[in-house]
């Protein structure tokens, strides 16, 4: 276990990464409660500049764009990682019972995920948001949760296969161990790195989708997001105006947490894969043969 | 054809013929006699060695016999019970217990994920139904049963062992079940070849101390001499010569045991080159006439017997 | 036979190949190893695995994969400074000078190239003749070691193990090599499909001349195949002597436990 967490935080990309994501879990569950504000709050005029006042400007309606960041952050993550839980769960459950009894359980689950992988999500979600009216942002998250585990079940399904036919669990069997332990005790733990991988990737997917629904309207204006900045932002014409805060300050801190959990996910990869793990001292070893050959091949010509 | 009388028979296999019929996707079905009609028994506490090369049909034999899959023909009696005939849940365990496989490469047998402690367990858990002091010192047991260290080795992972240890780990899991038979397709020819005969005696004594019955399936003669009571060399599904080691080895009959041996390294011997095209061909002649199906079965000696082949005119 | 160093196509002195570890330390995997390999000799390289004897092999040929480094020592084949080759001679040089066959055919050939595909690559690469030439030259390379010419157009899986074994060593033999290095050639093979391969390598050697450095763990198979035979234990040759030497009396006690530990057939 430790051995594993080391590794992990030697590689420059997942530390980087893990510094990102835990500063804005640390935004999330912190901010609110220092800056103990309303974030909906008329606090300036309209379309300032960012000032000693108000750190990030303020928007069309007054409101403070800082306090409306700090709070968004709070809104979007806990979507992401509630939508990204339930996306895993689903997906890595039908994935590995699909991989593991295979026959006609397998051939039901698998069709089951290929209809719901080939549905084009986002009109989906547009139709189901628009349906449902203006939704809250959990809601969006129980959307976005239920309709996009299908490429995580393929993928666990895949890997579950691979692992199924190993000679260690076939020599589990054979010592007759029952499939419930199979599965959580044999294969799950093997099975860690692409559900972990599956996890951020799909945490990257809702906060990006849960954005983009919001920013297309779909969400409820009255909660505080990035993606309802966003659409506050644009319903305002904050860029032809001039206010650049307003656009800027929502994008980034999406742009932000994906550039986070994107460089976590690498180093969860190099885990997985240890050939990835040496690539640091490969390169050092490259550079120095190269320089022993530069050496040797201008003492000879010398 | 009973080569030799045992006091109880461990294991009998009268007749077993496998034909897999393989239906390519590109091109006719096409038949694979994998085993034709073979006959051998393992008396208990015995050690069989079933001599052959790749496609000979040695392994779908161990795989038959760890019931892996039905015959198309014969029958496999262990224990002088009809396998094929194991229908309740019981039963099936009971065989599932009795008759263990190791195989060739010891690392992908060990789940990569647990501790060799946890490997140990879970049989002794399941089918000794053993809980905790006394799982313990049955974890124990079987790791000194192998010969390997408890406190070193229980501990670790399969990747911090060395390729001998984790084979020793694979025979203290097929203990630790409880098993009368083990089947053991090429144990050794993954590891450094200075190990082998450590793993091979740590065998010999499995056999000697605790009566364990083998099956042994190698492609290396030499190994076998080291642990086999009784040996078959088997050529395209057939058992082409079998008995007492010292007498197939001393005085082989049939060509194609002859042709094994004498291809086996002799380090007193030179490779020479005027024997090339010589070896080359007569091994071919010599592949040509054992691939033909006889049922003709001659005793060269109490204890030694060859099956009959037409020579080549 | 004579270990003269003039007369020697391959000279290795102290030879140090260094591996860089993930915490920044350095593991010394072959530690100042001196050898030499005659014109038409065939030296036999034996040990464990993990002592270091692949890393030689490879190493000859500037072969090594990072994070392997070859820190000191020097490599004279045939007259040529191999360390000090630039990159370009280096590619010219290889193959052409002194080529090598791996263990595992399987791994060496292209599953979805034709036989003839691997050759082609191999002769056009270095001699930039034309197909039809590099064809005529595949079929002779083939027939050197028994093989039908209309095999040529087959896929690597459908040649048994045996075959494809072959194959790889007649791509050695492309380009007319002075050195090949056989990394345990045979070792997944059956006893008699080993003789017989090793039975045409023989006299193959005899018709072409060159040297070969074997490597095994098989140390009665080297006996059988090799002139002289190199024990290496943990980066170091700890004996080096003439094959029947060795093998009647070993001065070093490895050696004399390494014998023991064999499983050797006794014939009755």
């Amino acid at each position: 276990m430790f051995e594993t967490l080391k590794v992990f935080l030697r590689n420059r990309k997942a530390l980087t990464g893990l510094i990102i994501v835990l500063v804005y879990v640390a935004v999330a569950v912190f901010g609110p409660l220092l800056l103990n504000v309303d974030p909906m709050d008329r606090v300036g005029r309209p379309h300032q500049p960012p000032s000693p006042d108000e750190l990030l400007g303020t928007t069309r309606m007054g409101r403070d764009v800082f306090a409306q960041v700090i709070y968004g952050t709070r809104t979007s993550l806990a979507v992401g990682f509630f939508a990204g839980t339930i996306i895993v769960l689903i997906g890595t459950f039908l994935g590995i019972a699909a991989g593991y009894f295979g026959g006609w359980f397998d051939e039901v689950i698998t069709f089951f995920t290929n209809v719901v992988l080939v549905i084009p999500q986002l009109p989906l979600l547009l139709v189901i948001a628009a349906f449902m009216g203006q939704t809250s942002p959990l809601v969006i998250a129980i959307i976005i949760g239920l309709t996009s585990w299908a490429w995580g079940a393929r993928v666990t399904r895949s890997q579950t296969l691979t692992l199924r036919n190993r000679e260690y669990i076939l020599a589990s069997e054979l010592t007759g161990e029952r499939p419930a332990r199979m599965i959580f005790v044999e294969l799950l733990p093997n099975l860690l790195s692409i559900i972990g991988f599956n996890f951020i990737g799909s945490v990257t997917y809702t906060i990006i989708t849960q954005a983009t629904l919001e920013f297309l309207g779909l969400g409820n204006p009255m909660s505080v997001s990035w993606g309802t900045m966003l659409y506050h932002a644009q319903n305002t014409s904050a860029i032809t105006i001039g206010a650049w805060w307003e656009v800027l300050v929502p994008a980034v801190a999406v742009a932000g947490i994906g550039v986070g959990l994107s460089l976590l996910n690498f180093g969860v990869d190099e885990i997985s894969n240890p050939r990835l793990r040496t690539l640091g001292t490969v390169a050092a070893a490259v550079r120095a043969q190269q320089k022993l050959d530069r050496q040797r091949l201008a003492e000879t010509r010398a | 054809m009973r080569a030799v009388q045992h006091a109880s028979e461990m294991l009998r296999i009268d007749g077993a013929s496998k034909v897999f019929h393989l239906k390519p996707m590109l091109g006719p079905a096409h038949e694979v006699v994998a085993l034709n009609n073979i006959s051998l028994t393992i008396g208990a506490g015995k050690a069989l060695a079933v001599v052959g090369e790749s496609g000979s049909g040695k392994s779908t034999l161990g795989r038959a016999v760890a019931r892996l899959f039905t015959l198309s023909s014969g029958t496999i009696f262990f224990k002088g019970k009809d396998i094929a005939r194991l229908h309740r849940r019981d039963e099936r365990h009971d065989y599932q217990r009795s008759v263990q496989m190791v195989f060739q490469d010891p690392f992908s047998a060990l789940n990569p994920a647990h501790t060799i402690q946890h490997h140990l367990e879970r049989p002794l858990v399941l089918h000794r139904k053993l809980r905790g002091a006394a799982l313990d010192a049955a974890v124990r047991e079987v790791c000194t049963d192998v010969e390997l260290d408890p406190e070193a080795t229980l501990s670790k992972y399969p990747h911090e062992l060395s390729g001998g240890q984790r084979q020793r780990v694979n025979l203290a899991r097929a203990l630790a079940v409880g098993a009368e038979l083990i089947i053991a397709d090429e144990p050794t020819s993954m590891l450094d070849v200075s190990i082998r005969r450590s793993v091979l005696d740590l065998m010999r004594r499995m056999k000697e101390t605790l009566a364990i019955t083998f099956l042994y399936i190698t492609h290396d003669i030499a190994t076998a001499q080291f642990i086999a009571d009784e040996i078959a060399i088997m050529y395209a599904g057939q058992v082409v010569e079998w008995g007492l080691p010292k007498l197939v080895i001393a005085n082989p009959q049939h060509p194609y045991t002859k042709l094994l041996l004498s291809a086996v390294p002799d380090p007193a011997v030179r490779l020479d080159e005027k024997d090339g095209r010589s070896f080359s061909s007569d091994a071919q002649a010599v592949r040509a006439l054992a691939k033909k199906s006889t049922e003709d079965i001659r005793e060269v000696q109490p204890g030694h017997y060859v099956r009959g082949y037409m020579a080549a005119s | 036979m004579s270990d003269n160093a003039q007369a020697a196509l391959v000279d290795v002195r102290g030879l140090k190949v260094d591996f860089l570890t993930a915490k920044g330390g350095l593991f010394t995997a072959v530690k100042g190893v001196d050898f030499s390999i005659g014109r038409g000799e065939v030296l036999g390289l034996a040990g464990e695995s993990g002592c270091g004897k692949s890393t030689i092999a490879l190493s000859l040929m500037r072969l090594h994969r990072p994070p392997a480094i070859i820190s000191e020592g020097s490599i004279v084949i045939d007259g040529e400074d191999v360390l000090a080759m630039s990159p370009e001679r280096l590619q010219r040089w290889r193959w052409s000078k002194v080529s090598m066959v791996f263990q595992s055919a399987m791994n060496s050939l292209n599953p979805v190239l034709t036989i003839f595909e691997q050759f082609r690559d191999v002769i056009v690469r270095h001699t930039g003749v034309s197909r039809a030439r590099a064809r005529e030259r595949a079929s002779e390379l083939l027939a050197l070691i028994g093989i039908p010419a209309d095999r040529l157009d087959d896929y690597p899986h459908q040649l048994s193990g045996g075959m494809r074994q072959r194959v790889v060593l007649a791509i050695a033999l492309a380009l007319d090599p002075k050195l090949i290095i056989m990394d345990e050639p045979t070792t997944a093979l059956d006893v008699v499909v080993q003789r017989e391969i090793l039975q045409e390598i023989v006299e193959l050697k005899r018709k072409f001349g060159f040297s070969i450095l074997f490597i095994t763990h098989d140390l009665a198979l080297m006996g059988q195949f090799a002139d002289r035979i190199a024990i290496m234990l943990e980066g170091r040759l700890v004996e080096v002597a003439p094959s029947a030497q060795l093998i009647n009396s070993p001065q070093h006690e490895y050696t004399r436990r390494l014998w023991s530990s064999m499983p050797l057939l006794t014939r009755g």
